[in-house]
């Protein structure tokens, strides 16, 4: 009966990263009825996500688990990418206060 | 002789070198699968970041109820699909079909009933004059990127519900092992934390006041 036990042990191992995600899901929902500006709003926002996605990936993804070559060939990459994407929101400012928008 | 004997001791035996990541070859495709897709998703929600900042009236549409609850009961029930396919990989691994199985089909109803839920989330706003290209409250671009964004997301949930079943009726018979429960796990986690980035991107920050 080894193998129900294990099953029922991985549950158990994880729960407690379960429970974490649940938690700063909820807690997103009551800041986002908080009165913080826009911007303060998303960086908060964006920092709880990061703090999920990273307890998503190196658990329930079972990162932590590997190699560290695995993590250092995947994650640095996919966040220089994501962070080169940020090059264009001067454009996105300047659309905001300039023609052909001028709401 | 397999193909993995066969990469080691058969031709050009002395060319091949041992995976500089210890992991299956399946498995190292389905990482660089998901870090592609990963990208995909960011360039989506750093778009939709682009044209609502450069809007001066878009819209902020999602009320509490039935909104935000809405996307609550979803997000619990995608973290708890999550929770159920940890089960099922570890049950794989131990060889336990039956267990497998039943985990398997848990995560699968799970992800119907996260399905379902978007559809009606999406009917919701339909009904309210929602469009690709029109919106009753302000800038029109609103539909295009939410439908695009979490139709992106709800295209990855259906696909990852019928890979489940088609691993689990495989599993079951045995032509499929242990390893494609892992590695359709590894997709199935990505999806969930996909979910994370796009329920406080594009409903939070746009929630009715």
């Amino acid at each position: 009966m080894a193998a129900p036990r294990a099953s029922k042990n991985v549950i158990a191992k994880y729960l407690p990263v379960y429970f974490v995600l649940l938690g700063i899901a909820a807690v997103e929902v009551f800041l986002a009825y908080q009165h913080f500006s826009t911007g303060s709003l998303l960086a908060i926002l964006l920092a709880l996500a990061v703090c999920g996605g990273a307890l998503a990936v190196m658990y329930f993804m079972h990162l932590a688990e590997e190699r560290r070559s695995l993590f250092l060939t995947l994650i640095p990459a996919t966040i220089f990418v994501l962070l080169m994407m940020n090059m264009f929101w001067s454009d996105s400012f300047r659309l905001l206060r300039m023609k052909p928008f001028p709401h | 002789m397999s193909e993995t004997e066969l990469a080691m001791h058969g031709h050009g035996a002395e060319m091949a070198e041992g995976s500089p990541y210890a992991i299956p070859s399946r498995k190292l495709t389905m990482w660089l699968f998901i870090i592609s897709d990963a990208v995909t998703f960011g360039a989506l929600l750093f778009g939709y970041g682009y044209l609502r900042t450069a809007s001066s009236d878009w819209p902020t549409p999602f009320k509490f109820n039935p909104s935000i609850v809405n996307v609550m009961i979803m997000t619990v029930v995608l973290i708890t699909s999550s929770l159920t396919m940890l089960g099922a990989v570890d049950s794989a691994k131990t060889g336990d079909k039956g267990k497998t199985n039943r985990f398997l089909w848990s995560t699968i109803l799970l992800g119907v009933i996260f399905a379902g839920l978007h559809v009606r989330e999406w009917f919701g706003l339909i009904d309210e004059g929602v469009r690709l290209f029109q919106n009753p409250w302000g800038s029109p671009l609103f539909g295009a990127t939410f439908f695009a964004i979490t139709g992106l997301h709800l295209l990855h949930v259906i696909s990852g519900v019928v890979a489940l079943a088609v691993i689990s009726r495989g599993f079951s018979r045995g032509r499929l092992t242990a390893g494609h429960v892992e590695t359709t796990g590894l997709y199935w986690h990505f999806v969930d934390l996909v979910w994370m980035f796009v329920v406080p991107l594009i409903y939070l920050l746009n929630i009715s006041r």
